[in-house]
């Protein structure tokens, strides 16, 4: 590893973070065990000897690279670089999410997005994004802060109801909608990704207690877990 | 057991499924489809309690929520009690067991009765404000006597077997109460395709429709209400909720639903079903069809078992096949009760007479008594009643046109059962819970919900509209307005009610209290409020003695109070005041009602967040080698932290003795990722710290780190941390355990809302990093096994941060120190953080690597006299006071927060209460954490107190206790003695000393 | 319980989404040094407690984590807007 990353790109004005930001490769070789926020709870396991049928459905997707993405809309320079690494546009439309195959982004706030890829992909598009996008911008790797569950089955959304006050109705909630919001009494950014499909981007210190409440809250309705 | 007052025929009690309960530990019969109540007057069980303060044997008055008497105890085992159940409310399932909640011994032989009939003033009006009003210490003896005299049952002392949830809903209309408005509104509203929720506190929909002789179509009402039910149940969007009761209506069209999902199946839920559920809903529109409770009349005697309300007498007779009693009069000041005495009739049992206190009463029911030859004597009230344990007969006297005095002499009817209406009044409750006020309507001569800002409408008896005919039209009107409110205008419209009766009404009288031949001071106790024994002498005493608000009223004779809230006795009781101060009842006040509108019981409020799901627990990527290693944890905000790792059979000290020394002696670990991180991104990010932080941060280099404490803009300390330089624009910030998302919202609060100039961004990344700290003189050797990094004192210097592999994995490392010792704190994306931990104590072995927990670091940063943001500050202290000048930079050109505040005349005296390390004479004496210094422990009481200790310990390392604390002007008094005399009488004498107890020139964390 | 629109995340949500702040529209003096303890006293602690409308400052907590402002009717507790940061707000209380 090496030391801070020092500014190896000869002053060009408009790439003037990538040399006032210390970039880090977080990532250790794949001989070295990675443990995601729910790894204690031994999902595979549960998945080989649990239930192969019921109402609810729960997989960990893990050790996914979660990128923050912070810039202002009025900065043609962010939109423009983010435009040419992802091949889409950020979703500008409040509660909106974009992706392309294995990467989607989820719009936070006007000047805060969720970008979600594969964890050996995420430093390479930090640094393509930071190449490409100027002004005053950030990207701040939160791969192991977080974790993302999906939530699927016909009686998901009975799940949903017992656990937000937000409103999951089809005609409030349509497949492609992203929201943060409270969730049991913590907190998760939940995306629509089908007609029963829910994913849940929930914090590492908080996964355990959701995990306990998602098993008792779907517990009327049959859990299936899914490695 | 036969059940002498059950029909052989009629009601929807379904005859085939008997079924057995239990009330007052004996064994009675009824039916499926019946309630407690109308199965103990089917099996003519008479008294279901005995009163608050009279202890007067109370039966049944009424059949549903407004029952004020038949509260009950159910619950066959102690796990499974629940207090405070309305008998009129809970369904009979078979082995149900109840018992009177009031009667000391039991209801039928009450030993209070005396204490009643013989110290009746005991407990006169105005006992509650007289009484409780001092001595005070007296209160709990009083508590104990009036709860058990007031029959407010009890919970149980097990753990509650069921399970409880709470559900959220949205909707476009919340619809309350499914009688012929409620039903009405709800088809319509199904048809437009809007989301609609239907609730109903009864098991069966229908209202009054379940009872009434009245036809829709030409056939029994309950037929429609089946068809629309039926039709309800096949709209997607339309959620039907029996067994359910709207007890609050909140800000903004927000309604919490209690449903008792198996109260009728048996004592506990059956397995893996909830027992009750709340219903969380936010509604675009409400339909308030909640109808109106009949309300009783006001005369001597009205409490004696067999005293009805006429309404509840045709329910038990028409929906329950009960005929409470043989012989009735009824007293009636309008048309609908009739109702009760055709019912009677038609039951087979008899009709001793009508008493109509109107002159002259005119309408169809009336003819109908007429055609059947039943007795109505017009313009005369039952003044009195006859019996104790159950009604005897009546007293009736002519009454004046206006009601108000008798015009004749009293003639006495022998009868078992007394109905009586005096009209009805509207259930506005829920309409009351946002804050409206109620308006008085003369000709429904009740309250009427007032002007609301709520996306309200209201239909049916709640309006004070009575005829089927024009409720049904109002439930759909209101349908189609809030429909059309909610954006479903159009699908809104045709839909085709269907044909009522028209009856010819009568008007109704406006009375309330029926004279007597005696002043209403003297006369037989006149029943105002039945639950709280408030009677119309109490309330006439209230107004004689000054309180002419009905809010003072309410107060002084706790009319209102209680399960009841005042559902039957309010507007007696207002116009009753009203009578005796000689003005109407709108200017006497109004009434208005709080949520919730019945109990709820606790679990149905807790729900799921119960047991291991009562709160957040949060946990770091290592907490699964704590546990493994013994730890006790500790709670630090939601966060469970190791407090420290007991070996053996040691006792805390002996564990924390063992962990300081070794920490000091070679090393000890720490997981610390439980501080709050912040990444800071942006080209003023350092600008932006200059102005949080007291101290300066312009000249800050790469790679270096810097403690820093933040001030509110009173120049009070909140939190502390220590920032390092990531890169010229690159910060992380670190943050108290407590304090981070506090830190994180008070840094966007300064960027969004007064500085949005600054180029910074804020994300936390607290979960992101595990963070552990390894301390002590070998941690560079331990280390240095490990990584690649170059760990020469001159090159990786104290306050420095270096980016290198530790066990194979990436990592930021911080050369700094919480315990003086030389330390590495090592940051590693937390999904490594197990794998990182374990490699060193893999490594650490040789070096007896010694995990420590809070309780172990809070001893040795005490030991350098360090502070605990938290537990050294109470938000009363500024740097100075803390002995912390170091830390605060005057000449930074920004006037960062708190800076101004600190320079305000209070903050800068020199006598302030500044924080002092404290030696005790006694070494080994630990002062206690809080304990009050003074100079002179033989002062008298109060003494003057100078300030309190924050931090106190037995340091193993130094053979002596360590502690810190306020003392006034204790910077300038270092070397003297002061005092802290303690609650058992010992007195602990210590030096004023520099809080820096180990290592006063920081050699150890620089080696 | 409130229903609250976020004006950033453009639609309703429950009131545990967010925390008040206090008052609205109070400008930290730009130069606290000059000011006298008074106006600073001010600055720091003096708070109105209308009886009516009232402009308050919120923050979608749980959500997008924007500040913005609301002003609140304090008897009936309606909402009568909500504006961004910086904006003015367009219902006054008469005066």
């Amino acid at each position: 590893m090496s030391d801070i990353i020092a500014p190896t790109k000869q002053a060009a004005v408009e790439a003037a973070s990538v040399e006032t930001v210390a970039l880090m490769d977080q990532l250790a070789g794949t001989d070295i065990r990675a443990e995601s926020p729910l790894y204690h709870a031994d999902l595979a396991t549960v998945a080989k000897q649990g239930p192969k049928a019921g109402g609810v459905t729960l997989q960990e997707h893990k050790l996914l690279g979660h990128l923050v993405i912070r810039g202002s809309q009025d900065n043609a320079g962010f939109l423009a670089g983010a435009r040419a690494v992802l091949g889409f546009d950020l979703p500008t439309q409040p509660l909106t999410a974009a992706e392309d195959g294995t990467l989607s982004v989820r719009w936070i706030a006007p000047d805060e997005w969720l970008v979600i890829l594969p964890g050996r992909e995420a430093f390479e598009l930090e640094n393509r994004l930071r190449e490409a996008m100027s002004g005053h911008v950030a990207i701040v790797n939160v791969s192991g802060g977080q974790t993302v569950l999906e939530l699927s089955g016909p009686n998901a959304r009975a799940v949903l109801k017992k656990s937000t006050p937000y409103d999951v109705h089809d005609r409030n909630f349509p497949v492609g909608k992203v929201v943060t919001t409270v969730f049991a009494k913590s907190q998760a950014v939940i995306r629509r990704t089908g007609e029963q499909n829910w994913e849940l981007v929930i914090r590492r210190s908080f996964a355990d207690y959701l995990w306990l409440w998602l098993q008792d809250a779907s517990a009327e309705f049959g859990l299936v877990i899914k490695d | 057991m036969s059940q002498k007052n059950r029909l052989a025929s009629g009601g929807r009690v379904d005859r085939a499924k008997a079924l057995n309960f239990s009330y007052n530990g004996r064994q009675y019969p009824g039916f499926e489809g019946d309630t407690v109540a109308s199965a103990l007057l089917a099996n003519g069980v008479d008294i279901v309690g005995r009163s608050f303060k009279y202890s007067r044997p109370r039966g049944i008055i009424a059949a549903g929520a407004e029952e004020p008497n038949a509260v009950l105890q159910v619950g066959s085992t102690e796990a499974t009690q629940v207090p405070n159940v309305r008998a009129t409310q809970q369904s009979l399932f078979n082995g149900l067991v109840c018992s009177a909640t009031n009667g000391w011994p039991n209801a039928d032989l009450d030993l209070m009765g005396y204490v009643g009939k013989v110290g009746g003033r005991m407990m006169p009006p105005g006992f509650y404000y007289k009484t409780f009003m001092y001595p005070q210490s007296l209160w709990e003896t009083y508590e104990k006597f009036i709860r058990k005299a007031a029959g407010l049952g009890r919970s149980s002392t097990e753990r509650d077997p069921d399970m409880y949830d709470k559900v959220n809903h949205h909707c476009d209309l919340m619809i309350v109460g499914a009688g012929p408005a409620g039903l009405a509104a709800a088809l319509v509203a199904a048809r437009s395709g809007a989301r609609v929720i239907l609730a109903d506190e009864q098991s069966e929909f229908g209202g009054s429709l379940l009872d009434t002789r009245e036809t829709l179509n030409g056939r029994p009402a309950a037929e429609w209400v089946a068809t629309v039910v039926a039709e309800l149940k096949q709209h997607p969007e339309v959620l039907l909720l029996p067994r359910s009761t709207v007890n609050g209506y909140h800000d903004h069209n927000f309604l919490t639903i209690h449903e008792r999902c198996t109260d009728h199946l048996g004592d506990q839920a059956p397995a893996g079903q909830v027992r009750q559920r709340m219903h969380r809903v936010r509604a675009n529109q409400v339909v308030l069809a909640t109808g109106a409770h009949e309300r009783p009349l006001v005369f001597g005697n009205n409490d004696v078992p067999g005293c009805m309300q006429a309404a509840a007498v045709s329910t038990y007779i028409n929906r329950y096949a009960v005929v409470p009693g043989k012989e009735l009069v009824l007293m009636t000041t309008n048309d609908h009760a009739y109702q009760a005495a055709l019912d009677w009739h038609d039951a087979g049992r008899k009709v001793v007479a009508i008493v109509d206190t109107r002159q002259n009463p005119k309408g169809d029911r009336i003819d109908a008594a007429r055609s059947r030859g039943l007795k109505i004597i017009a313009g005369s009230g039952v003044i009195e009643v006859q019996g104790s344990k159950r009604v005897t007969g009546v007293s009736i006297a002519p009454l004046n046109a206006a009601g108000d005095a008798l015009a004749g002499s009293v003639e006495r009817l022998s009868c078992d059962t007394v109905a009586s209406s005096g009209g009805w009044s509207p259930v506005i409750h829920l309409s009351c819970h946002t804050g409206s006020r109620p308006e008085w309507r003369d000709d429904v001569i009740g309250f009427v919900p007032g002007k609301t800002v709520q996306k309200q409408h209201c239909a049916g008896g709640i309006n004070g509209t009575y005829g089927l005919k024009a409720v049904l039209e109002e439930g759909a009107r209101a349908g189609a307005a809030a429909c059309e409110a909610a954006g479903f205008g159009d699908a809104a419209k045709g839909i085709s009610l269907p044909l009522a009766e028209k009856v010819r009404e009568g008007k109704a009288m406006a009375l309330f209290h029926i004279p007597h031949t005696k002043p209403t001071s003297r006369a037989p106790k006149q029943f105002v409020d039945y639950q709280n024994d408030v009677t119309a002498a109490g309330i006439e005493l209230a107004t004689r003695e000054g309180f002419e608000s009905i809010e003072h009223v309410k107060r002084y004779t706790a009319m209102g109070f209680g399960t009841d809230q005042g559902k039957l006795g309010n507007i007696n009781g207002m116009a009753v005041a009203a009578k005796s101060l000689n003005q109407t009842i709108p200017q006497t006040g109004t009434t208005i009602f709080r949520p919730n509108y019945t109990p709820v019981t606790f679990g149905a409020v807790a729900g799921r967040d119960c047991g291991a799901l009562f709160d957040v627990n949060r946990f770091s990527a290592m907490h699964k080698w704590h546990v493994a290693n013994g730890a006790l944890f500790e709670d630090v905000g939601q966060w469970k932290r190791p407090w420290y790792f007991p070996q053996g059979g040691e006792t805390m000290q002996q564990a924390l003795d063992r962990e300081c020394k070794a920490t000091r002696e070679s090393v000890g670990i720490l997981d610390a990722s439980t501080l709050g991180k912040i990444d800071i991104q942006g080209k003023d990010a350092r600008e932006f710290l200059a102005r949080v932080y007291t101290n300066a941060w312009a000249k800050l280099p790469v790679g270096k780190c810097r403690y820093g404490l933040m001030c509110g803009e009173d120049g009070m300390v909140f939190d502390d941390g220590v920032t390092s330089c990531l890169a010229d624009n690159h910060f992380l910030m670190t943050t108290t355990t407590g304090g981070a998302a506090r830190v994180l919202e008070w840094l966007e609060l300064y960027h969004q809302t007064e500085w949005p100039e600054l180029e910074v961004y804020f994300s936390s990344v607290t979960d992101h990093w595990a963070t552990m700290t390894i301390s002590g003189p070998n941690a560079r050797k331990l280390l240095s096994e490990l990584t690649d990094l170059d760990l020469d004192r001159d090159t990786f210097k104290f306050m420095d941060w270096r980016q290198g592999d530790v066990a194979g994995v990436p990592a930021r490392v911080f050369r700094i120190s919480f315990t003086g010792e030389l330390s590495y704190e090592i940051n590693v994306q937390a999904n490594y953080g197990l794998h990182v931990w374990e490699k060193l104590f893999e490594h650490g072995a040789k070096y007896n690597l010694t995990p420590y927990g809070t309780e172990t670091m809070h001893v040795l940063r005490a030991e350098k006299g360090f502070i605990i943001a938290g537990q050294d500050t109470d938000g009363s202290v500024t740097p100075i006071d803390l002995g912390m000048s170091w830390c605060v930079s005057n000449t930074k050109p920004f006037s960062y927060i708190g800076k101004r505040g600190m320079a305000r005349e209070d903050c800068v005296r020199t006598d302030r209460k500044h924080l002092v390390g404290l030696k005790t004479r006694d070494p080994k004496v630990v002062i206690p954490e809080g304990a009050q210094a003074v100079n002179d422990p033989k002062q008298p009481i109060p003494m003057t107190m100078l300030g309190h200790v924050t931090s106190s310990y037995y340091s193993a390392n130094l053979g002596h206790s360590v502690a810190m604390g306020f003392v006034r002007n204790g910077h300038n008094r270092m070397g003297e003695t002061v005092f802290y005399p303690l609650a058992d009488g010992r007195v602990i004498e210590a030096e004023i000393c520099n809080p820096v107890f180990l290592d006063p020139k920081g050699e150890r964390q620089n080696v | 319980m409130f229903y609250i629109y976020c004006p950033h995340c453009g639609e309703h949500r429950e009131e545990e989404e967010f925390h008040a702040k206090g008052q609205a529209h109070l400008a930290r003096p730009l130069d606290p040094d000059n000011c006298t303890d008074h106006e600073w006293g001010e600055y720091l602690y003096m708070r109105k407690n209308p009886r009516g409308l009232h402009h308050e400052i919120w923050i979608h907590a749980t959500g997008c984590r924007k500040f913005f402002n609301m002003t609140r009717d304090t008897v009936s507790y309606e909402i009568k807007e909500v504006y961004k940061i910086g904006e003015r707000p367009s219902v006054v209380a008469a005066s």
